[in-house]
């Protein structure tokens, strides 16, 4: 790695904001839509944990005890997949800590387009608002709000839901999708152009990496989805039979297109979660990252193969054998870059001289939990083990695993790391630290019981299930509300660290901490590197 | 790397909005593709399509058990029934099967029948000559027509280690109401008004 030798630091003179209006409504400033969309992540998380929370009370026992109609209880598993997806983690890693650090780490003054950067945020607040409105119109005959599944497979979506709803979630993942390919081009542009005098590619930190990966990934796959989905649209209302099969449409077809995209939208998501335990990892052990450059083409890899297994979805369609055997040996290969990464971070801590704060918590955490993940991941990449637990909670619980436990400690994690950096406040330690713990067991409790309900056969989006899966679905409604509780704590922290009027330093993590970031104030000024940082080789490091 | 020019920049960006441009091309591209990938391989149960088997390659001692299947899509007031529930096809020997079609509705209806082999892997091996399923049909008020459909079962299937052990087969049917451009909700909902109605 490479840090700067010098640094610009006399731009606080001419930091002038914008009227209030005009910063946060109109604002082309990517810390400030930065700030929007961790903010925006946060308000959607809620939505989307209160739909989880109704889920989760409702499963706690068996029979109907809140919904009266199964349809709205496949509304609320719709909405929840949804919301989480492309409403808070999309936007939390990615807008959120995508916006505020990839600029400053590669010592830019801004993002390349910064008013397209302003329509990426509302377009996907729009979308946010259109899928609010899907829940709301009806669905289902009988029922409001779509109960498809984030798949959204026809015929359910198409002849199983003859109201408007389906059409407003298309809408919502319309209007995001266009955010997203807008905000990847200029993640693109951005890196691509505008890092810093001597900051070479191989010299750009890890997270700028992942969201360059990410990007792309966005880039080729969600116009496969947008496609998918609009001649669904058409589908529905217009009379085209893409997925019809009294018109000659074959519904696979749509699985298969969902799935291109599908696939890759789950590395969409971990991705950049990975480049930012990269960060904190190598700054809490205070050693350089192990293996930068295996770490970087390791996501490339892993953005790569990612497109090319997404069958492995589908191997209940009819897939012939050969067609089986090459998806289940990809799927596999996959297994090889993530690996390395997770090697990796091992060996940066390795000998390093460790420090436990709350940010190195939930990244020890999380590695910890991915790696449970990865493992029932590989699990189901058997196409003869998946066709037993296909649908099952087994596959619940495994990406809960990747994602809930993955993608949101990270995000937690990034919170913890850079809210000093972003707001020049403190969340006290011991509120971070307290969190992960409630976080870790509650998500433990919560999800490991589901591998055992998903290997006895208990069926993914039922309202109503057999007495014998009773005692482990209250087991995980208990660590939901353990999970639950954590969030309590980490609102309280938020407040407390508003409240002190302790400030934070510029680099409150000391040495370790190496990033463009941490050279600049905290919060960082208006307007950053007006005279560009030139980036020099430190002898010694990598 | 000196400050980027805002040529720089536009060019990347649309080199990006190129790239989204011929995604979403893709996409669309591959409805027609994935329709001919089907036929050409019998993917996911899509019979093939071609003329008869000459009698110098039949197999007399092999056969297969074909199973046949027929159901009528909701909105479409017609009975619909194969003359026999299975046949035993030598494996190469051209089979002719009548099935019988009736308009029970009080209206001149136009349906269009979809077919698809069970199990999927079979669709490559099962070659229909002559079909009724190829057409749109118009049926009278209570007028009743016997269809035929004309197949063979290719014994190449008894060289894929996919089919080689299978017996036994089935050729599945559905009418549906024909459509002419009428989008799949409204279809929905007008059966819905005239069939059963579900409580939920």
């Amino acid at each position: 790695m490479a840090t700067a030798a010098t640094h610009a630091g006399a731009h606080e003179v001419h930091d002038h904001k914008p009227s209030f209006f005009a910063r946060w409504f109109l604002s082309t400033n990517h810390k400030d839509i930065g700030s929007l969309y961790l903010l925006f992540a946060f308000c959607a998380g809620m939505i989307g944990a209160f739909l989880s929370f109704a889920i989760r009370m409702e499963m706690e026992s068996p029979g109907l005890q809140y919904f009266s109609n199964p349809a709205t209880y496949n509304v609320f598993v719709t909405g929840h997949g949804l919301i989480m997806v492309f409403f808070m983690v999309m936007p939390a890693l990615i807008g959120g800590f995508g916006n505020w650090f990839v600029p400053l780490m590669i010592g830019a003054p801004d993002m390349a387009f910064p008013r397209m950067n302003n329509i990426s945020f509302w377009l996907t607040v729009a979308g946010f608002c259109s899928l609010l409105c899907s829940l709301f119109v009806e669905g289902a005959p009988g029922a409001n709000g779509a109960g498809t599944g984030w798949t959204v497979y026809p015929p359910l979506s198409t002849a199983g839901h003859p109201g408007p709803a389906v059409d407003f979630a298309i809408f919502a993942l319309h209007l995001s999708g266009a955010g997203s390919i807008l905000g990847a081009i200029n993640f693109i542009t951005t890196i691509l152009n505008m890092r810093a005098p001597g900051m070479t590619l191989h010299k750009m930190p890890l997270f700028a990496w992942a969201e360059l990966v990410t990007a792309f990934l966005l880039l080729l796959s969600l116009p496969v989805l947008a496609g998918a989905i609009t001649m669904m649209l058409t589908d529905r209302n217009f009379g085209t039979t893409f997925f019809d099969p009294a018109g000659g449409g074959d519904p696979v077809l749509y699985q298969h297109l969902f799935w291109f995209f599908g696939h890759p939208e789950v590395y969409i998501m971990i991705l950049p979660a990975f480049g930012i335990v990269s960060h904190i990892i190598a700054t809490f052990s205070r050693k350089p990252v192990f293996g930068y450059l295996a770490m970087a083409y390791a996501m490339v890899a892993i953005g790569v193969v990612g497109f090319v297994v997404w069958a492995h979805h589908m191997y209940t369609v009819g897939l012939s054998l050969q067609t089986q055997s090459y998806f289940v040996f990809a799927t596999m290969v996959i297994a090889v870059p993530t690996g390395v990464k997770i090697f990796s971070w091992i060996a940066t801590m390795w000998g390093g001289s460790i420090r436990f704060t709350a940010a190195m918590h939930w990244a020890v955490g999380f590695i910890f939990l991915f790696t449970v993940g990865g493992v029932t991941g590989v699990v189901l990449a058997n196409s003869a083990v998946d066709k037993y637990l296909h649908d099952t909670y087994y596959v619940v619980a495994h990406f809960h695993y990747v994602l809930s436990l993955g993608a949101v400690f990270v995000i937690f994690a990034g919170v913890y790391y850079w809210f000093p950096k972003m707001t020049g406040r403190i969340i006290p330690e011991w509120a971070g630290k307290l969190h992960f713990w409630l976080a870790f067991i509650g998500a433990n409790v919560l999800f490991f019981p589901m591998h055992f309900l998903g290997l006895a056969g208990m069926p993914r989006r039922y309202a109503d299930y057999p007495d014998a899966f009773a005692q482990w679905h209250k087991v995980s409604t208990y660590g939901g509300h353990i999970f639950g509780l954590g969030m309590f704590v980490f609102v309280i922290g938020v407040v407390l660290a508003f409240r002190s009027k302790e400030q934070a330093a510029d680099n409150p993590w000391g040495e370790g901490a190496t990033t463009l970031e941490w050279t600049l104030s905290s919060p960082p000024p208006f307007h950053q590197f007006e005279t560009l940082p030139r980036i020099v080789d430190e002898p010694g490091a990598h | 790397m000196t400050a980027p020019s805002p040529r720089h920049l536009a060019r990347t960006a649309a080199l990006c909005g190129g790239l989204v441009a011929g995604m979403v091309g893709l996409a669309y591209a591959s409805v027609p593709l994935y329709n001919a990938f089907c036929k050409a391989t019998g993917y996911d149960g899509t019979p093939r399509q071609g003329p008869a088997l000459a009698v110098a390659d039949a197999r007399s001692t092999d056969s297969m058990v074909v199973h046949f299947d027929t159901n009528v899509a909701p909105g479409l007031p017609w009975k619909f029934a194969p003359e026999v529930n299975s046949v035993e096809a030598k494996l190469g020997e051209t089979k002719t099967v009548f099935f019988r079609v009736r308009n029970t509705g009080p209206k001149p209806t136009t349906g269009v029948a979809t077919f698809n082999v069970q199990p999927g892997l079979m669709g490559g091996y099962f070659v229909k000559v002559a079909c009724f399923c190829f057409n749109e049909q118009t049926l009278q008020p209570g007028e009743t027509i016997d269809v035929p459909v004309v197949f063979y079962v290719d014994p190449a299937l008894r060289t894929d280690p996919n089919t080689a052990h299978l017996s036994e087969m089935t050729l599945s049917y559905t009418y549906f109401a024909s459509k002419n451009g009428q989008p799949v909700t409204t279809t929905v909902a007008n059966s819905g008004a005239s069939g059963t109605k579900r409580d939920f």
